[in-house]
């Protein structure tokens, strides 16, 4: 009788990358509706630029690596980039931003390291980086929220027209612009935060941490939930970022002085800190392996974040945490393998084969 | 001495062995200053005649040095051309002097030049190891040209400017914009545009010699075989 000998891997998930991708796009959803009601169509803008510089350099390079177009480009991974990254933009930035920060993150970030499954660096953050150092002045420039009060007049976003000609003529976005919460905040001399928070219209007119930012917070941090409740990665990433975040800001907040540096609250929801946690820091291809490895993985992101929001020259840092972290990630998984099946503890490779 | 092979020598220096593309050596004012043609080119010459010069004087005392102490006599023969370098440069184009600042001094410990010394120089006659030096010296030079030039182009836009720093005056005029007023890609000036470029450059190296030995291949024509049949018996010749 002739058996069929097979090697493991014995059980297969029905999942597929193509699935995983669509529900990460699925569950951006939410978040991308709060970010379009506060800051008009300039985040779709910027997804749809992406989109189409993604799907066409990732063609481009596959056709020039010799790989199968149809099987990768169906898996969505490029797209997944291209949204990320949209969403990261600010809104409204001229069209050739866009387009030289994806094409950056496509070919140079993760086709020249070998492609889906082989990029050490997160492609959306690394064009997000580029970006920022290449071109600081566009890159800090943020729509005012929609609603916002500003000596008693409701900020405007530019209208579908104008939006248009912004970010393909290249017209002036300064009329329209304002501090982000974390940038007010980081400018903050000599008042108390209670009293900062009611002379700053960004602050006195949100319910928590800033108006608009908390609630483009909180969709994130649902569709977070949702992909969580999908079991599309483990909470230990997400949780480890955010704890590691809050305890340094804990540490840090000494009530409230003027020389504060914000309290949990303001920093869960500000800036990035929902849409990295659980978009960005989840990526499978560059965090740490194991559990125990992506809960240090994320805590490290989580610290470093607080470090540079509060000290370092930038207002927001993910990008930054996220890179520095994937640089680590290597070096997590060295010192952090999960127990062998038939071993008693799990330590780094080296003592392990000691023991044997 | 007659059978010196000048053009393998050359070949080396600027291709087959190129310090900055094959033997990755001297990265460190390579990446750091090719920030623009005239730092690149700048830093290059400088670094041609801190090569040259310690080619030959190692190759002078090539006898009278025993083996126990030839790193020290290398590195303080390379440490006075650097010095004699750093001071012409000081007091000829004091501009550009300044700008490419601590890395003057630092030619002392471009692995390529000790490299050379040790490996070549210290080996051969007189004459060809000066023109070892001349050709290493000219491909590093190169490459940080090319270099320079396309992160000059991609970062601020611009091509040849302020040569005038390096030739006086009369350059003054050689540069030109490229993409207007305000363009600037500051990634491509910054330390990460020189990694970038340095790896699409030795990529660009290995394509070509992919392609010109394939080219080989095919026009070396095949050997013809004799019989086909395979000898079972017998006393094979």
């Amino acid at each position: 009788m002739a058996l069929a000998r097979k090697s493991s891997p014995h059980t297969h998930g029905p999942r597929s990358t193509q699935w995983l991708m669509q529900q990460v796009l699925i569950a951006t959803v939410p978040g991308l509706i709060v970010l379009t009601s506060f800051f008009g169509i300039g985040t779709l803008l910027n997804i749809l630029i992406a989109s189409v510089t993604a799907i066409g350099c990732e063609a481009a390079v596959l056709k020039l690596r010799k790989r199968p177009l149809g099987f990768y480009l169906s898996d969505y991974s490029a797209l997944v980039t291209a949204v990320l990254l949209g969403i990261a933009l600010p809104p409204l930035v001229p069209w050739w931003l866009t387009v030289t920060g994806t094409a950056f993150a496509i070919i140079i970030a993760k086709h020249l390291y070998g492609g889906m499954g082989y990029n050490p660096f997160n492609p959306a953050m690394i064009g997000y980086v580029v970006l920022l150092i290449s071109f600081p002045l566009q890159m800090s420039a943020w729509l005012a929220p929609g609603g916002l009060l500003v000596d008693g007049t409701p900020a405007m976003g530019p209208d579908f027209m104008s939006s248009l000609k912004i970010v393909f003529l290249g017209n002036p976005i300064d009329g329209f612009t304002a501090a982000t919460p974390l940038d007010a905040f980081k400018h903050n001399s000599g008042l108390l935060v209670s009293q900062f928070y009611e002379q700053t219209p960004q602050f006195s007119q949100g319910q928590w941490a800033g108006f608009g930012w908390e609630w483009v917070n909180i969709a994130f941090l649902f569709g977070g939930v949702y992909l969580l409740a999908r079991k599309v990665f483990t909470w230990h990433g997400p949780v480890g970022m955010l704890a590691g975040l809050s305890v340094m800001a804990l540490f840090n907040y000494d009530g409230g002085s003027s020389t504060s540096n914000g309290s949990i609250l303001f920093h869960l929801l500000s800036g990035a800190t929902m849409f990295g946690a659980f978009f960005i820091v989840t990526d499978p291809v560059t965090s740490a392996t194991s559990n125990r490895g992506r809960l240090i993985y994320g805590a490290m992101i989580g610290i470093i974040m607080f470090l540079i929001r509060s000290w370092g020259n930038y207002p927001e840092a993910l990008a930054f945490a996220v890179l520095l972290m994937n640089f680590a990630a290597p070096f997590i998984d060295y010192y952090t393998p999960p127990r062998t099946y038939g071993h008693s503890k799990s330590g780094t490779i080296i003592h392990r084969s000691k023991e044997d | 001495m007659s059978d010196v092979a000048y053009g393998e020598i050359s070949r080396n220096g600027l291709w087959n062995n190129n310090p900055a593309l094959v033997q990755l050596l001297g990265l460190c004012p390579l990446l750091a200053v090719s920030g623009s043609v005239v730092n690149a080119l700048g830093l290059g010459l400088a670094t041609l005649a801190v090569l040259v010069g310690s080619n030959i004087a190692v190759s002078l005392i090539r006898h009278q040095v025993g083996d126990a102490i030839r790193t020290p006599a290398f590195v303080m023969i390379i440490a006075t051309f650097t010095t004699c370098t750093e001071m012409l440069m000081k007091a000829y184009t004091y501009e550009l002097y300044q700008i490419l600042g601590i890395f003057i001094p630092l030619i002392v410990t471009n692995c390529a030049i000790l490299g050379r010394a040790e490996a070549f120089a210290s080996k051969q006659p007189l004459l060809p190891a000066a023109f070892d030096g001349l050709m290493m010296g000219l491909g590093f030079g190169a490459v940080l040209l090319v270099l320079g030039a396309i992160r000059e182009i991609i970062g601020s836009g611009t091509l040849f400017a302020n040569m005038d720093l390096l030739f006086g005056p009369v350059a003054s005029t050689w540069g030109f914009e490229l993409f207007g007023e305000g363009y600037g890609f500051l990634v491509m000036i910054l330390p990460p545009g020189a990694f970038l470029v340095t790896g699409l450059l030795i990529a660009l190296k290995n394509v070509i010699d992919s392609h010109q030995q394939a080219r080989l291949a095919k026009t070396k024509a095949t050997p013809v075989k004799g019989s086909k049949r395979v000898r079972t018996t017998g006393a094979i010749q």
